[in-house]
């Protein structure tokens, strides 16, 4: 008996995957005040789906490659005419109705569009398994790599370059990372919901963190829970698992987020 | 004298705007120099250039062989999603030790705050941190741009003390950029008076005399307070009641 064998296990393992790369991940969207930007590159992986099917290629890769393309496109063009909220409200929903348009074009996929909307992570294989820890580990190890100078140019690009960092090339790297979770979520959560996989367990995790790699580490934490919470819950309830997941992080969040207004207020009232 | 900068026929462009043109500079080791001039004439720009921050559009600048620069910027916003203690602010983007931490923040002029949220300091605490994480690497230059925005006159007067303190302490040379011309010119060795060019530089004494730096900072700069005054209504920078007519004076 192997656990892979088990749709179940192979599921876990790949809600806590995505996870794994997307909370760190998630981390600096925040900061960086990127979160449309994360759900625009998502929105826009779909038109890769598309493209990926009608060539036959691993759905991986297409959505990769053009959220790639996106991620770049907004980067490069900000700051040239357009503000980036607008640039990003053009691109993404124009990328998302032709990735649907092209989407019809093929024949017998109709059915199959909505695992790519929301994902059907009980339908992970081994192969998908793979690529996703694949990724994972990859996005984990270059935002490992770049951590202080990410934080360094997070904080001021001046003070980056001060320090010899160049910013535009850290966000290079946040970009490129951004594109390999959103390939790797596809099959976990799909496009709509993988930027709630990116910022809500790193918003429920900010009030119990004083330093930036506490925040890191909570928000996996948090992360992981809303995996296997959403995987249990939608078995007994019988939901779509991936709204599930995010429901149960996003109640997390809510509650996180009482508990935190109930004891500033008792602070409040301590009579200090 | 060692040289540590030297810039010539600097020009750097803004967008479409050529924000600094044809600028002279240089700092040697040990000296103070105050940059002075109006709202956008290019004294950020300047000091991003030579941080690297910005690319020159013509003119070189040369640094001396491993220079060490400390900056501290105009402003640092925190995004309150950010959690950042003082400490581990200081130990971005390089680890240092708890001893040089303690040090550089006592140099700074700050105790018993390691442990603090950024976003928790108040003005004059967190220029202080800035200052505190410039001092780390033992800088041979202290670039401070407009550092004391945001402070009241005691606090910034009681800032440009510190620097000062820790000019005699360290030995570096400061580069600042300032609007208080009251504080800064009696504590500069020399200072550039810059409206996308260098207008009139020198002494502070020099300097507050030209007639180009009257032009910009008003004529009737009988008090400190009125020069500061004058500053805050000068948005419109000079150009009209102010002639070029002094190309040789850039270069020293």
């Amino acid at each position: 008996m192997n656990i892979l064998d088990n749709f179940m296990n192979r599921a876990a393992l790949a809600g806590l995957g995505v996870t794994v790369a997307a909370a760190p991940l998630g981390c600096f969207v925040v900061w960086r005040r990127m979160a449309y930007f994360g759900d625009a590159t998502a929105h826009a992986s779909i038109l890769g789906v598309a493209l990926a099917l009608s060539f036959n290629i691993s759905v991986f890769a297409g959505a990769l490659a053009v959220a790639l393309a996106m991620a770049t496109t907004v980067s490069v063009l900000s700051g040239r005419g357009y503000t980036m909220d607008t640039l990003l409200g053009v691109m993404a929903h124009s990328a998302l109705a032709f990735g649907l348009v092209a989407v019809s074009f093929l024949q017998g996929v109709r059915l199959d569009l909505m695992a790519y909307l929301f994902g059907d992570i009980l339908a992970v294989g081994r192969t998908d398994l793979a690529v996703i820890w694949g990724g994972a580990i990859l996005v984990v190890a270059l935002v490992g790599w770049r951590w202080s100078a990410l934080l360094t140019a997070t904080l001021n690009p001046d003070l980056a370059y001060a320090d010899g960092i160049d910013p535009r090339r850290e966000q290079m790297v946040l970009t490129l990372a951004l594109a390999v979770v959103v390939a790797v979520a596809i099959k976990v959560v799909g496009v709509l919901l993988i930027a709630a996989m990116l910022i809500v367990p790193p918003a429920a995790a900010r009030p119990f963190a004083r330093t930036p790699e506490a925040m890191a580490l909570i928000s996996t934490l948090i992360g992981a829970v809303s995996v296997l919470g959403g995987l249990q819950g939608a078995l007994i309830l019988d939901t779509p698992t991936g709204p599930t997941i995010v429901c149960v992080a996003a109640i997390l969040f809510l509650l996180v987020s009482i508990g935190n207004s109930l004891r500033i207020m008792a602070g409040q009232g301590g009579g200090k | 004298m060692t040289r540590l900068i030297n810039i010539a026929g600097l020009s750097v462009r803004q967008g479409a705007v050529l924000a600094l043109t044809d600028v002279d500079f240089h700092i040697d080791r040990g000296e103070i120099v105050t940059v002075v001039g109006p709202n956008g004439s290019g004294k950020s720009t300047l000091m991003k250039a030579i941080i690297g921050a910005l690319k020159p559009a013509a003119g070189r600048i040369e640094r001396a062989a491993g220079l060490r620069i400390g900056y501290v910027p105009q402003k640092l916003h925190i995004d309150p999603t950010l959690p950042m203690t003082v400490t581990r602010f200081l130990n971005l983007p390089r680890r240092v030790s708890r001893e040089e931490i303690d040090h550089a923040l006592e140099k700074a002029g700050l105790h018993d705050l390691a442990d603090r949220q950024m976003t928790r300091l108040s003005g004059g605490q967190f220029q202080r941190v800035l200052l505190a994480r410039a001092l780390l690497d033992d800088p041979d230059l202290l670039i401070l741009d407009e550092a004391t925005q945001g402070l009241d006159q005691p606090g910034s007067a009681a800032f440009y003390r510190r620097i000062e303190e820790v000019r005699a302490e360290m030995g570096c040379a400061v580069l600042m950029v300032s609007h208080e011309l009251h504080v800064v010119m009696a504590a500069s060795d020399r200072v550039i008076c810059l409206n996308r060019h260098v207008c009139c530089h020198g002494t502070p004494e020099k300097v507050a005399s030209a007639p180009e730096y009257r032009a910009l900072f008003g004529t009737g700069t009988g008090g400190a307070l009125a020069l500061y005054r004058h500053d805050h209504s000068h948005e419109e920078g000079c150009g009209h009641d102010h002639d070029h007519d002094h190309p040789s004076e850039a270069a020293e």
